[in-house]
């Protein structure tokens, strides 16, 4: 690795590669433990796993980056929004909920996160928490039974503490 | 026979004397939905207030256990106080210290706080006499709820590697496999096979390397058994993929927890860490020649993981694609080497299997289906939450004694079985024994029991629309009928809902189906035509009335609702007009306005900015 005009820190890189033994089977962890540090997969860190890992391209790395629905390519906001749209969820529900978030974030179904770059929406299709459905999490914090008008709350009450921050 | 180091049965008293020390438990959920609820903090306010011991009359101490998910999530917080024998539902934090006042220091429960019978309204003391728990038999869930998940002791004193002392002491592997397949367990993932035979199948690989898998990709949408299992008694799956190991000859194993379950992640490596260190696994197990490591591998969100070749080839750092079949993994699995690859709850079943005997697990369930299976009962009935009951139970005594009928007593029309790869059952099965074969006869399938029941207002083509979506988007991509074909049949389905369809989609659809159940690479792509083939067989109407008659019998599809502006209610402010992005909406200022249906998308914009709420939507 000569020259490389990257702003990535390569010891964070490293010392997930020397967690991991170098090995191809622990790609995936090692991309979640990227992920982790920089909220999303920095191009230049993929390409840097791939040269390291042994029988590894940059592009088998991009090739499994991009077919787990769990890895971002973009960055993601400080706050996650993961709406879930299973089975249960919808039945009771879930996509005038999706309304709401969308149209109290100014988010549409091409713009996932917001300009000031604070929330990202997802849907996912089960969180397994479906007597308490619909659910929403918002990182870690599980918001059971939403409604269009409660989830707008929870929202108001995240943008005013961020506000006074 | 093998003399052990460990002599399990002394664990076992040791453990339930300190289970005894403890003085009076209250155990309080704190599974994923508990700790939605708040069980946190409940856990807090009791241990707060059990810090002052001397209150208390009958017990010199209090202990606050939390424990894993009681499958009752809805009714959450959920809290046992087994003295009595009590439950307390949707406990939140301010009624802690009523409970803490009258139940454990005057013995005397907290009426407000017990479940109320929605039949007979009365509130309900014992919590095996709650409707819900009444009509159950919990094998694999059996400690889930009762013990403290992230305790090694407390499992031990619930049973826990007593099944795996057994078979290492008498150190006959051909004997366990003989006893699974004897208690004629099937696969509780998907498609059913039977587990004797699958494990009879690998063990004829013996001598290299070969390897135990536990699939805990649980992803079909409405289902969270696995879940329960992993967080509420990890040490029963471990136990379980130990006995496996040693039956097979493994000497590893790999457990695949989906990346959307953290706390189960949580659970099992501490359950891990904490079995290694107390020689329940690891090298030279209780002191015997069988060794066994296990691993955890976190998915990172692919439904397509749960088949089993795709796990593999996830587990391997690859793109999570099925390989074809054979060769199968119990001949070339991960890494090339034999694989035993069973799914968390038929793990779960298998100490049960060496404690109770094979003729007692096979005393449960049909001539065909032998033991108990658990079902995540969801959507339109009281008692939503995780279920587990004998295979010869019907649909109907799962709704209405279980779930105690559909909710603000409305009628029944569907039940979902099996997520996006099962089919739909109606009134007319209400009868039939929830068991492979006669869900397979009726066009559905267990799957991994997702139930999901749904009333007169689910608008059964939307979701038909709403499966085939998902399988569409969960499409690897690999083999083309799946990728194209489930593409196709949601365009199909996506035109019938806007209320575009022609009666020619429905055959179109049909023969779509069809070929794509016949040539699919896996699993997925062959289940995926399963909610459209059995939709379309009980619900044509319904798909007849969206195309012929442009109608939704449900009122759900908004292509077929009308927008209408009250006459009496509007003030001809022309606000609706304004924002209307198809200028759809005309008037004259201060008389009412109305809207052209031709011209209108159903965009809902005029109603939301109605300022005198005059625009109905029917």
């Amino acid at each position: 690795m000569s020259e490389r005009s990257s702003n990535l820190d390569f010891k964070v890189l490293d010392e997930i590669l020397e967690t991991y033994e170098y090995k191809k089977s622990y790609l995936i962890a090692m991309l979640q433990k990227v992920q982790e540090v920089y909220n999303y997969l920095p191009e230049d860190a993929m390409t840097y796993l791939g040269e390291k890992i042994d029988g590894v391209s940059p592009a088998t790395v991009y090739g499994v980056a991009t077919f787990y629905a769990q890895f971002s390519l973009e960055p993601k906001g400080k706050y996650v929004i993961k709406l879930c749209d299973g089975t249960a969820c919808h039945v009771r529900g879930s996509m005038p909920v999706l309304d709401a978030v969308r149209k109290k974030l100014g988010l549409t179904n091409d713009k996932s996160t917001t300009d000031d770059g604070m929330f990202s929406l997802e849907t996912v299709s089960c969180l397994g928490a479906c007597g308490l459905a619909p659910v929403v999490v918002i990182n870690e914090t599980v918001y059971p039974k939403m409604t269009p008008d409660a989830i707008e709350i929870a929202l108001e009450s995240i943008i005013k503490q961020e506000k006074e921050a | 026979m093998t003399n052990l180091s460990i002599n399990i049965k002394d664990e076992q008293q040791k453990a339930l004397d300190m289970i005894k020390s403890q003085g009076l438990r209250v155990l309080v959920c704190s599974g994923t939905g508990c700790i939605a609820n708040g069980s946190l903090k409940v856990i807090e306010k009791f241990r707060e207030l059990g810090a002052n011991v001397s209150t208390l009359t009958d017990y010199d101490k209090m202990t606050i256990v939390p424990t894993g998910c009681h499958g009752f999530c809805e009714q959450g917080v959920l809290v046992l106080i087994p003295d009595l024998d009590v439950t307390y539902v949707k406990v939140h934090v301010e009624d802690v210290e009523e409970i803490y006042h009258s139940h454990v220091v005057e013995g005397k429960p907290v009426e407000r706080l017990l479940y109320v019978d929605p039949n007979t309204q009365q509130p309900v003391y014992k919590n095996e006499e709650i409707n819900f728990y009444a009509k159950q038999t919990r094998t694999a869930l059996a400690n889930c709820g009762h013990i403290n998940a992230e305790s090694l002791d407390e499992a031990i004193s619930a049973r826990g590697y007593e099944a795996l002392a057994k078979v290492l002491e008498a150190g006959n592997p051909d004997a366990v496999i003989q006893e699974v397949l004897d208690s004629g367990l099937r696969g509780r993932g998907g498609a059913g096979f039977s587990t004797g035979l699958k494990w009879k199948f690998t063990a004829a690989n013996r001598g290299g390397k070969s390897y135990v898998v536990c699939n805990g990709d649980e992803g079909d949408p409405g289902a969270f058994m696995d879940r329960s299992v992993m967080e509420g008694d990890p040490h029963k799956l471990i136990e379980g993929m130990a006995i496996a190991a040693f039956a097979i000859g493994a000497d590893e194993g790999y457990i695949y927890v989906r990346a959307e379950y953290p706390l189960a992640i949580k659970r099992l490596r501490k359950a891990i860490a904490d079995a290694t260190e107390r020689n329940y696994l690891g090298k030279n197990i209780m002191g015997t020649e069988f060794s066994f490591d296990l691993h955890i591998k976190e998915g990172a969100g692919a439904f397509v993981c749960g088949e089993e070749s795709a796990l593999i080839a996830s587990i391997e750092g690859e793109r999570g694609m099925p390989r074809p079949k054979p060769p199968f993994p119990a001949n070339k699995g991960l890494f090339g080497r034999p694989t035993l690859i069973n799914n968390v709850e038929t793990l779960a079943n298998i100490p049960v299997i060496i404690l109770n005997g094979a003729e007692w697990f096979s005393s449960l369930g049909t001539e065909t289906a032998k033991g108990t299976k658990t079902f995540a009962l969801t959507g339109e009935v009281n008692n939503t939450g995780l279920i587990e009951v004998p295979m010869n139970t019907t649909l109907r005594q799962i709704i209405y004694d279980i779930g105690g009928g559909i909710r603000n007593g409305k009628k029944f029309k569907a039940a979902q079985i099996g997520g996006p790869s099962g089919g739909c059952l109606t009134e007319e099965h209400l009868d039939l024994t929830l068991d492979y074969d006669s869900l397979a006869k009726a066009g559905a399938m267990v799957g991994s029991g997702g139930l999901v029941i749904m009333n007169e207002d689910t608008c059964i083509v939307e979701v038909a629309r709403f499966f085939m979506n998902f399988t569409q988007y969960e499409s690897c991509g690999k083999c083309a009928p799946c990728r194209e074909g489930t593409k196709n049949m949601l365009r199909i389905l996506e035109k019938i809902v806007k209320g575009k369809g022609e009666m020619e989609d429905l055959d179109r659809l049909e023969e779509l189906a069809h070929t794509v159940r016949n040539s699919a690479l896996c699993g997925l792509g062959k289940t995926a035509p399963n909610p459209v083939l059995s939709t379309l067989k009980y619900f044509r109407d319904e798909y007849i009335a969206h195309i012929k008659d442009k109608k939704c019998p449900a009122g759900v599809c908004t292509a077929f609702k009308k927008f209408e502006i009250d006459p009496e209610k509007c003030k001809g402010c022309s606000k609706c007009a304004r924002n209307c992005p198809v200028g759809a909406i005309s008037g004259e200022l201060k008389s009412p306005y109305t809207i052209d249906q031709n011209k209108c998308i159903k965009c809902g914009a005029c109603i939301d900015n109605c300022p005198f709420k005059a625009i109905e939507k029917k």
